[in-house]
């Protein structure tokens, strides 16, 4: 037998076991043949196939809504399909639970990681190993498998006190541990730098040399590209496709996923740009969360007619400079945030929002809307205006007009406006958000994440709503992680990482790679030392 | 010189008003620790006192009593776990509705018992405690469940942070999704910890009517679940810091009989909202450090956990 | 078997108005048991609790005059509610209110003539709101949850009230027994049935629906409230001041459960002591629950409650069933009605497949 999994709990065999050379006569690793699964009436997956050889890097691929997440929950025990048939090894398996698709050999790194914030390293591998292992007794195996692989993680280290880089290193470690023959990755990369991403790359490389078979989901076709040698490729809930990336151009991959060919919306017009419309100065401020980033010395510029974009890894102050701008948070003095020149930083979010500020939130249900409210009631969240409320009487008939418009206008797909927020797909609630808070007029937009979980049809829709809005003479402000869109649309690009702004530039005169490297701020060299090292 | 036996006999009435506190309170911590917020504790205090009251009546044993309190007191949150875990009930308004039927429930059941003599704990245990020296007395009245309440919190503190199903109790209160996923059964772990903090505070309620006053008299427990409750959040879920909250109000609890005795003329009642001023300041002392009570609540705590969500 | 919940794909809007019948009816089959158990004819006793009191003209004055503090009390604990402020301690603030309102009486003596009355009614006012506003400034200044500090402020309330009617406020002439002087005629509230204790009270509570629900329904303050406790990330997002929903949501009930608690000693009452509420402020809080939040589901419910006291009231003289059998039915109802309330957001199945696990 080619592959052999470790026996021994010690030493350097701990991994996946000896090399293995290609996989001829043995059966696939993971076989799934017609999967269906619906949630009430959502059909999620219909039919779907799947193949997944020994040491082989399989990308499955598919937009938002695709069906890629319920498919891995099935194959982790989490969700159990309506129809279908999984073979393990060539022999049919029944996964009751995550405990027996872990005893099987698979392995789950989560895009929202499955980490206990409380708990130390060690208490979090020893909860996701399932056996009786003590915490203190896994600190040397957490240490070998970390040498080994390059994912440096001090076991006793409270997760809160990790970056996101260092959370997911941790997940892929306790799936180490567990010594898996498939590792399932959900959208790994979109927490982590360029220069991570390639180091992951390494690691994940090295295991599938190893005999590992890894099962990749993503919707970046560039990285699907330089690492996958099988794809799979989803479009609403169905199979679109078998390919090999490797031979496939994006333009191809893309076509499969979308069923279409992939839209581009980049700015045409060179942006004309005014006067300030929102200007930050010098503003340092600590975060209220037990575990935020304190914000240092930020310092922005905004002008009317231009985008500006803020990159950055989640969690390096982003939570807390947009409140600290939209005015959910107040700034330590009234200039630290000047709004088309008046100084707001004492000013509350009603009041910022009536000098002409909006602010498209991240959370579009919670924050951006009330799930359990229609979509008339939501309209009247930051549209409260003189016509709508008098007296401090609500005028409905207005309000459903005002409702209304936003639907016409912005193509929100909704059953009508007494349909509830929460009853809308991500990308219509986040249509009918932007819809309202450009609809109040404002002289400066600020919008976070704004094609977050949208699909692209949704995406595009949004980012040209957004370029018309800088061309009619408003200064937007763009937070997001996606460094693809920033670079497609913004005017300027600066880098928030640990609470500090870098100095904004034209995308012209910056490269991915520089982007890449403020975003890693210090860690930046110690993770590429670690990459190389594996 | 203060007298030494007024000191001990200050000691020991500390440590027998702290008692209930911390039985209830422990049971409370753990439930919390797994996530959920009982407000309950005040009415299965009160199931626990009658049916342990009726129990001890009837078989004549107190620790028959005792089993019978802890059985009812499970019951109760049986019900809470039951609307709360299987239903996924609010818990704040379910909590508020099994205080509000314990209250009903333990009068009705006690209806009978109203005012029926009984034996103090301590003197079923030392039958001739009246005839001992004084210093004796005092310290034969720290009882079993004295004992129980001073031991339990080591127990309980060991347990969370040392054992492994301490481990998964805290896991579960943190994120119930996350353990989920891992594939711990997060709502059946919920039920243990429910049906522990139930138990406790059935036993804290039979401490007050079989050891503490002992009688039953209706609604008896006086607002000492919810005394139990605010020192959960004083302690930040940390069992010795639970306990040392408890012996802090023990000795309020106590302080109005104290300067009663001193011969200072304060009204009864007013010295009588001693504790439940004093709940109200810790509460705000504690609460003022936002960070430091999120720091430390579960971050599931009160959360309903479905599945398939 | 297992039950397993089904989340439906939107909430099942007429299982909101069904679910508190459905707790009645569950309530009234539980009571009947519990009346069996304890050696009474079930139907006799159910036809004693429910349908008894409704036969007199007496009967329904009276059904009137206990909803007026269930009314008053739940409206409030009900605005507080759907703010997410949670003040269960309206039994504090109506006996405040019944302190603060008898203190007028008790001062002006046989002087004042009608003036007397709606001073009462404002002191009462003023105190419930201001013991509400205890919690409210630890709330909103230190943080500190009014859960514990709203129910804390109750038990110290009934002590105080103790402490007035053994010590300072104690009816001399009243052979010692723990009470005040009674309140004269022109500090009592007028009643609006001859020889009935029916007062215009009712009426005070009657306005208020109209009034909380156009407050909920109509206007932005009560818009802000909605927002406020369905989404508290959308109340700072869109600048509504949550310190301002805490301090507007606990004065608002505050003073009304403080108008109750006026309304009752001015009324059947006629004095203050040592008890002058069978628990309505926290009755008022299953009122609420029954009547959804919503002004004009809790008139009907705070009828059915007074039904309940009422009835239990009858269950006691004609059946010697303890008091305590009518706390045990609305501890039963709020129980079912949270349960039926599940069938709002999720369609239970029982699965029989053995082994598959629950969670």
């Amino acid at each position: 037998m080619a592959f052999v999994r470790g026996q021994q709990r010690s030493g350097l065999h701990i991994m996946c076991g000896v090399h293995v050379s290609p996989r001829v006569g043995q059966p696939p690793r993971l076989e799934l043949r017609g999967i269906s699964k619906t949630y009430g009436t959502t059909r999620a997956n219909i039919g779907i196939d799947l193949v997944v050889q020994p040491g082989e890097i399989h990308a499955l691929l598919g937009e938002n809504g695709a069906g890629k997440s319920t498919l891995v929950k099935i194959i982790y025990g989490l969700v159990k399909p309506d129809e279908g048939e999984i073979l393990w090894e060539g022999a049919p398996v029944s996964i009751a639970d995550p405990n027996a698709a872990r005893a099987m050999g698979v392995g789950m790194v989560f895009q929202h990681f499955s980490l206990f914030e409380a708990l130390t390293v060690a208490e979090n591998i020893a909860l996701g190993l399932g056996n009786k292992q003590h915490p203190r007794a896994l600190a040397p195996r957490i240490r070998e498998v970390a040498v080994r692989y390059g994912l440096v993680v001090d076991p006793q280290r409270h997760i809160h006190h990790l970056s996101v880089g260092e959370r997911q290193r941790v997940e892929i470690v306790r799936c180490l541990l567990a010594e898996p023959t498939l590792l399932i990755l959900d959208e790994p990369t979109s927490v982590l730098t360029p220069q991570e991403a390639e180091g992951l790359f390494v690691m994940l490389r090295r295991l599938a040399a190893e005999g590992c078979s890894v099962l990749y989901i993503s919707h970046k076709l560039e990285e699907i590209k330089a690492l996958c040698e099988a794809a799979t490729v989803l479009r609403a809930g169905r199979l679109s496709g078998h390919c090999d990336p490797r031979q496939e151009s994006p333009a191809a991959m893309a076509e499969l996923m979308i069923g279409a060919t992939l839209p581009q919306c980049g700015r045409t017009t060179a942006a004309t740009t005014g006067a300030s419309c929102l200007v930050v100065n010098d503003l340092s401020l600590p975060s209220d969360e037990p575990f935020g980033t304190d914000l240092h010395r930020v310092s922005l510029d905004v002008r009317a007619g231009e985008i500006v974009g803020i990159a950055g890894v989640s969690g390096n102050g982003q939570k807390e400079l947009l409140a600290a701008l939209s005015g959910e948070r107040l700034a330590p003095r009234a200039d630290s945030v000047v709004i088309v020149g008046q100084p707001a930083g004492r000013v509350g979010a009603a009041g910022r929002r009536r000098i002409g500020l909006a602010f498209v939130p991240e959370e579009r249900l919670g924050r951006g809307a009330v799930a359990e409210m229609s979509l008339a009631e939501n309209a009247l969240l930051t549209g409260a205006s003189s016509a709508i409320v008098r007296h401090g009487f609500i005028r409905f008939p207005a309000l459903r007009t005002f409702a209304r418009s936003i639907l016409a206008e912005f193509r929100v797909l909704a059953t009508g406006i007494e349909a509830t927020a929460g009853s809308l797909s991500g990308g219509n609630m986040q249509k009918f958000i932007i819809g309202r808070e450009i609809g109040a007029a404002p002289r400066v937009l600020l919008a976070a994440h704004p094609t977050w979980g949208v699909d692209i049809g949704a995406a595009l829709a949004i980012r040209q709503q957004i370029i018309a809005l800088s061309d009619s003479g408003v200064g937007v402000l763009i937070v997001s992680e996606d460094l693809a869109e920033l670079f497609e649309i913004c005017d300027r690009i600066a880098v928030l990482s640990g609470g500090r702004l870098s100095t904004p530039k034209p995308p012209a005169t910056t490269t991915l790679e520089e982007v890449g490297l403020l975003m890693g701020g210090q860690r930046q060299a110690a993770v590429r030392e670690h990459a190389h090292a594996a | 010189m203060p007298d030494p036996g007024i000191i001990l006999a200050i000691l020991v009435a500390t440590l027998r008003a702290a008692t209930p506190l911390v039985l209830a309170g422990l049971g409370e911590l753990v439930t919390e620790r797994s996530g959920v917020l009982n407000l309950g504790i005040e009415g299965m205090m009160l199931v626990g006192a009658a049916v342990g009251f009726m129990a001890t009546v009837v078989t004549g044993n107190p620790a028959l009593g005792m089993i019978a309190a802890m059985l009812a007191g499970a019951a109760m949150a049986l019900v809470f776990g039951f609307l709360t875990l299987s239903l996924l009930a609010n818990q704040v308004a379910t909590g508020l509705a099994l205080t509000i039927f314990g209250i009903g429930l333990s009068a009705l059941l006690g209806v009978d018992y109203q005012s029926h003599p009984i034996t103090g704990l301590a003197t079923v245990i030392s039958p001739h405690l009246s005839e001992a020296s004084p210093a004796v007395q005092q310290l034969l009245l720290i009882d079993p469940l004295v004992m129980v309440a001073v031991v339990a919190p080591f127990l309980v503190h060991w347990y969370l942070t040392r054992a492994r199903g301490g481990l998964v109790l805290r896991a579960v209160g943190e994120s119930h999704d996350v353990a989920f996923a891992l594939g711990y059964p997060v709502i059946r772990i919920r039920y243990f910890a429910v049906m522990f903090g139930g138990a406790m505070s059935g036993l804290a309620g039979s401490y007050l009517s079989l050891a503490y006053t002992p009688m039953w008299t209706e609604n008896m427990v006086a607002g000492r679940g919810w005394i139990a409750l605010a020192l959960v959040v004083f302690s930040t879920w940390k069992p010795i810091m639970l306990a040392l909250g408890a012996l802090l109000f023990g000795f309020v609890t106590i302080a109005q009989f104290q300067v009663e005795a001193l011969g200072i003329d304060i009204p009864p009642q007013l010295l009588a909202t001693l504790p439940y001023l004093a709940t109200i300041a810790v509460l705000v002392l504690i609460s003022r450090d936002t960070t430091r009570t999120k720091l430390n609540a579960p971050a599931a705590l009160g959360r309903s956990f479905h599945p398939s969500t | 078997m297992q039950l397993k919940l089904e989340a439906r794909p939107a909430r099942l809007a007429a299982m909101v108005w069904l679910s508190p019948v459905v707790a009645v009816v569950l309530s009234a089959v539980a009571a009947g048991l519990l009346f069996a158990l304890l050696g009474r004819d079930p139907l006799v006793a159910l036809y004693t609790l429910f349908i008894a009191p409704l036969g007199t003209v007496m009967g329904l004055t009276e059904l009137g005059l206990k909803a007026t503090p269930l009314l008053l009390c739940a409206v409030g604990i009900a605005i507080g509610c759907r703010a997410n402020v949670w003040n269960i301690g309206a039994e504090g603030q109506f006996t405040i209110g019944a302190i603060c309102g008898g203190g007028v009486a008790l001062a002006f003596g046989e002087s004042g003539g009608a003036l007397v009355l709606p001073l009462m009614l404002l002191a009462g006012i003023a105190g419930g709101a201001l013991w509400a506003a205890i919690p409210a400034f630890l709330r909103t200044k230190y943080n500190a949850h009014e859960i514990l500090t709203t129910l804390m402020l109750s038990y110290v309330a009934v002590q105080i009230l103790g402490w007035l009617v053994h010590g300072p406020w104690q009816d001399p002439e009243g052979f010692n027994f723990p009470q005040t002087r009674q309140f004269l005629p022109h500090a009592t509230l007028p009643l609006l049935v001859e020889g009935a204790r029916l007062n215009i009270g009712a009426l005070f509570a009657l306005a208020v629906v109209p009034l909380a629900a156009v407050l909920l329904g109509r206007t932005m303050t009560g818009y802000r409230i909605r927002v406020a406790g369905l989404a508290p990330g959308a109340a700072r997002y869109a600048g509504f001041s949550a310190a301002g929903t805490v301090w507007f949501s606990l004065l608002l009930s505050g003073g009304l459960a403080g108008l109750a608690g006026i309304c009752e000693v001015a009324g059947p009452v006629g004095q203050l002591q040592p008890i002058i509420s069978p628990g309505y402020g926290y009755a008022a809080i299953i009122v609420a629950f029954l009547g959804r939040l919503n002004p004009v589901g809790i008139l009907f419910a705070s009828l059915l409650m007074a039904l309940i006291y009422l009835g239990g009231e009858g269950l006691q003289m004609d059946l010697q069933l303890p008091p305590a059998a009518t706390g045990v039915i609305q501890g039963l109802l709020l129980f079912f009605l949270l349960a039926a309330d599940v069938l709002i957001l999720y369609r239970p199945r029982l699965v029989l497949k053995p082994g598959v696990k629950h969670a």
